[in-house]
């Protein structure tokens, strides 16, 4: 995470990207644990080599653990389960798709970007708020 | 102010007597009686009807019914082996048999039955017996098994009486290996419950099994050897050699408490009640066998049941009253279904009578129907009575469409369970209405055939209904839009066993293949790890290969236990619980070097946790190194093989356990199963590895082993049942590998051992007829499946330390492979790290994170 590119956007303030790792160093359909300018930060490679970034922090046990759940879809979203409560998200929005019984809780998620086969995020803005 | 509670006094202490307390205690929310119950037998109220199952290898407590709570109660209180000797209406005591007199505001005799035994010359002559309590079986048991040990030959043995208890009896003496014959003085079988047409179709298929039936015959006496029974002796002069004789006539009322009390007796018996079971005496009750009601005693447990509800009702205040007796039945006899319902004789005037007699296939029915064919009456099956569930709750109903349909052998018939209606009953038991079974899903809020059981006890007594209640949750469900089905998830409409069927035929080895062809999109938590478990079960690589590795859940991924603070925990293989000091040190040393928290778990193992995923490979770099491999703690697998110390040590082994264990443990380590396995081993009956509460639990005996399955802890702890006895080791092995592998195979998703045996259709039995008998003929392919994941074992850890590939996927972060995570928190606890608690985290009281560890 050394390469910081910024870049200026129509209508919104501009998107600072940080490259992170390889596509390579990604296992399809899994995920994989970053961290992004301070922030730990979840990276899930999909089948069609999307790379998507939410928060590694699980919302609902307080452990940073979200990278390590099981990558699947539910209908026509890409999604992963917690691996500590099974709590789903949508990957390309952090939203909870099946709460299991709790407050659905929306995880933070940042665009991603890969170029030249490597793995760009937007940078966090601020830390994760737990 | 404390107010005292009434005392309900019930003289008797079975199914009937339960069932009142059950449903008194369960209404009386004010708590305006207190219960006390005195039974004869030495032994809380069991399920007497299935009392031929002790002799199928059930032990006495199999047949408990219900709960202990109930027996825990404060306000119950259940005396057993006790007597009741008087009744003084006057002064509302009773006084028992140990002089002891119990004061009662109400009092109910519940005192049912006892076997009759008929009036011929050698009736009390050793070897001959009654059918009544667990205590008659088994003295009937010790007798064969005695005569067994004496003659060169088969035990010869026959039963009086072919009616229903007749023809458990006959049941419960082919258990025991004893040839046997069945004597009845009526000119067919079951004479109450079915026709003459019945009655051959029932002979043909019990004559079938090796039973010997004599119809239309008499017995004059039963001649003796030196005071054994020796012979049985019939009018006409004809005479069988037996060395047991089963008297099963038929059953009196235990009326003599109310007889000597001066309360009115029937004209055959029984006290007499009205329709709210009230005898002349206020105070008085009857219910169950002992009560004569509408001019008549009533021998089956569902009116019974029926009873104790009016009476609970009644002492509540209630004025429920007793409907009358259905006298349906549907019986398993000598593996021969019988059924009889309604009007099955066609004594209503202007019945029609559909029959469908198949000699060939042993199956006789019978619907009886109104004379405009559209009402049933009532029916007899015999051979086939899967119709039953569906047909009885018909009964004074219109049937709807040509009644013959329902006749057809199963499978090809409706199973008309969705226009049922409301206050159909349907477990006849428990008195159940279709209504109640829809309510409780409705509004119950129940999901499943368990929760409508508890929610309900439909289905909880005989179980006949159950096909029909499950069709009843079923429909309901699906009306209100729950999805039902053995489907998987949204991925796959195919069932775990279903999937594992498939790939396991096609030879599929990939998830994208498994899934291109059985399903659809990309898969999710729930069938992505039932695909990798299959794989693994079919031993077609190492879990972590390729395109496998995505399927795994994070335990199954880093081959480690996920904890709270996601941490994780390590546990090598202790096979058997045995371990030398220097694989304590070992496992000491890594614990302190990586600063771990350790624990002895359940299974007679090492527990060590606060790893942090990079950290994973170089503990067991260091655990493989010094001998040890993966534990397989994280996996749906072989956990453990629990062991107590045997004959090698105990003074009272009779054999070695723990040399069973590790065989077992090294055998079966690795296997990949729908849920997690647990093993024990016990040296001897003291059982102190609790081998019982185990999936597979062995246990030692003179001869060998016995071989118990579908045990477990847990959330519903059950004990395991017997599955076969005193086999050699050999035997023993080959029977496990078989019951593992079945249930690898046809298993649901997490669905372990107990709940499998209990799913499987006809039972235990029918699993042992395949694990033991191989009456599916798979029995070669599963033992050869057996060699070879024994041939192919491989250490998962050992495998993943020689692989760099795979030793990636323990980076901390893609992007700094080697940095700690720096949430981790831990504070200390009796001299351990523990995760630091939120309050801790957010009050500063923290101790340390991983970077400043507690002892590291």
């Amino acid at each position: 995470m050394t390469v910081d590119v910024t870049e200026p956007r129509a209508g919104s303030a501009p998107t600072t990207w940080v490259a992170v790792c390889r596509l390579d160093d990604l296992a399809p359909e899994r995920g994989a644990a970053a961290i992004v300018a301070g922030v730990q930060v979840a990276l899930f490679r999909t089948i069609d080599d999307t790379v998507y970034a939410v928060q590694q922090l699980d919302p609902y046990s307080g452990a940073h653990v979200m990278s390590r759940g099981i990558v699947g879809s539910r209908g026509d979203a890409p999604t992963v389960a917690s691996p500590m409560y099974k709590q789903v998200f949508d990957l390309r929005s952090g939203e909870c798709l099946d709460p299991v019984g709790r407050e659905p809780t929306t995880l933070d998620s940042w665009a991603t970007v890969v170029r030249d086969g490597v793995v760009h995020v937007a940078r966090p803005e601020a830390e994760v708020s737990p | 102010m404390v107010q005292h509670p009434k005392q309900l006094v019930v003289v008797g202490g079975g199914m009937v007597a339960r069932r009142l307390v059950d449903a008194l205690r369960s209404r009386d929310e004010s708590r305006q009686w207190a219960v006390t119950v005195l039974g004869e037998e030495p032994r809380a109220p069991y399920d007497r009807v299935a009392l031929t199952s002790y002799f199928t290898g059930r032990h006495p407590e199999d047949l408990a019914l219900g709960s202990q709570d109930l027996w825990d109660d404060p306000l119950v209180t259940l005396r057993r082996g006790v007597r009741v000797d008087s009744i003084d209406r006057d002064a509302r005591t009773v006084t028992t048999s140990g002089g002891a007199v119990l004061p009662y505001d109400a009092l109910v005799l519940a005192t049912g039955s006892y076997a009759a035994v008929p009036p011929v010359p050698g009736n009390d002559l050793r070897g001959a017996f009654v059918y009544r309590t667990i205590d008659d079986v088994a003295d009937l048991r010790a007798h064969v098994e005695r005569r067994r040990g004496e003659v060169d030959r088969p035990v010869r043995g026959a039963v009086v009486g072919g009616g229903l208890l007749g023809l458990e009896a006959a049941g419960a003496l082919r258990a025991l290996e004893v040839d046997t014959t069945v004597v009845e003085f009526a000119p067919r079988l079951m004479p109450l419950q079915v026709d003459d047409g019945g009655g051959e179709a029932l002979r043909r298929l019990i004559e079938g099994l090796g039973v010997s039936v004599r119809t239309s015959t008499a017995t004059s006496r039963v001649v003796g050897d030196r005071g054994t029974v020796s012979r049985m002796e019939f009018d006409g002069g004809d005479a069988v050699d037996v060395d047991v004789v089963v008297f099963a006539v038929g059953v009196r009322p235990r009326d003599e408490l109310a007889r000597a009390c001066g309360l009115e007796v029937g004209e055959r018996g029984g006290v007499v009640v009205d329709e709210a079971c009230a005898t002349a005496d206020p105070a008085v009750w009857a219910i169950g066998e002992v009560a004569c009601i509408d001019g008549r005693c009533l021998g089956l447990v569902a009116p019974g049941y029926t009873m104790a509800e009016v009476v609970a009702d009644r002492l509540l205040g209630g004025a429920g009253t007793f409907p009358g007796a259905d006298l349906s039945t549907k019986l398993k006899l000598l593996g021969v279904d019988v059924a009889s319902f309604g009007d099955a004789f066609a004594q209503e005037p202007g019945g029609l009578e559909v029959v469908i007699s198949d000699p060939v296939a042993g199956v006789y029915k019978k619907l009886v129907m109104s004379d405009d064919a559209r009402t049933l009456r009532g029916g007899i099956l015999v051979g086939d009575a899967g119709a039953y569930a569906a047909l009885r709750p018909m009964v004074g109903r219109a049937l709807g469409g040509d009644p013959a349909a329902y006749l057809l052998p199963e499978g090809a018939g409706p199973a008309p369970a969705g226009d049922l209606p409301e206050d159909a009953t349907v477990c006849s038991c428990n008195n159940v209405t279709a209504g109640a079974v829809r309510c409780a899903v409705t509004e119950g809020g129940c999901t499943d055939l368990t929760g409508v059981k508890a929610c309900t006890k439909a289905g909880t007594s005989c179980g006949s209904c159950l096909p029909l209640v499950k069709k009843l949750v079923t429909t309901e469900l699906e009306r209100s839009g729950v999805e039902v089905g053995n489907a998987l998830c949204e991925h796959f409409d195919l069932s775990r066993a279903q999937l594992f069927d498939v790939v396991r035929v096609q030879g599929l080895t990939t998830f994208t293949e498994i899934i291109g062809r059985h399903g659809r999109g990309r898969g999710c938590d729930i069938c992505k790890p039932v695909v990798g478990s299959i794989l693994a079960s079919l031993g077609t690589g190492h879990i972590l290969d390729g395109e496998r590795a995505a399927l795994q859940d994070t335990n199954d991924h880093v081959m480690a236990n996920l904890q709270k603070d996601g941490s994780y925990s390590v546990v090598p293989r202790i096979p058997g619980g045995e371990i030398t000091p220097e694989g304590l040190i070992v496992i000491g040393e890594v614990a302190k070097e990586f600063g771990l928290y350790t624990k002895i778990t359940g299974g007679q193992r090492i527990d060590l946790f606060g790893a942090r995923i990079e950290q994973l490979p170089r503990i067991w770099k260091r655990l493989v190194d010094n001998g040890f491999e993966s534990g397989h703690a994280y996996g749906k697998s072989l956990r453990t093989v629990k062991s107590c110390v045997g004959s090698t040590w105990c003074r009272y082994g009779v054999q070695d356990s723990v040399g069973l264990a590790i065989a077992l443990e090294l055998r079966y380590r690795g296997l990949r199963s729908p849920h997690k396995l647990k093993l024990g081993v016990s040296g001897c009956a003291r059982e102190c590895a609790e081998a019982r509460g185990k999936d597979v639990g062995v246990i030692a005996t003179d001869n060998g082993w016995n071989l118990y399955v579908g045990g477990n802890g847990g959330f519903t702890p059950r004990h395991a049942q017997l599955l076969a006895e005193d086999l050699d080791t050999e035997t023993l092995v080959r029977t496990i590998d078989r019951f593992l592998l079945f249930y690898v195979r046809t298993a649901d998703r997490l669905q372990r051992t107990a709940a499998w045996v209990e799913d499987h259709e006809g039972g235990l039995d029918a699993i042992r007829a395949v694990v033991v008998d191989d009456s599916l003929g798979i029995a070669a392919d599963l033992d050869a499946a057996m060699a070879a994941h024994v041939d192919d074992y491989e250490d998962e850890w050992a495998a993943v330390l020689a692989d760099p590939e795979k030793l990636r996927r323990f980076g901390s972060f893609v992007n700094a492979p080697d940095l700690a995570d720096d949430s981790f928190a831990y504070v200390a606890e009796r001299g351990q790290p523990r995760p630091a608690t939120p309050d801790e985290r957010a009050g500063g009281v923290l101790v340390a994170g991983t970077t400043l560890e507690v002892r590291r």
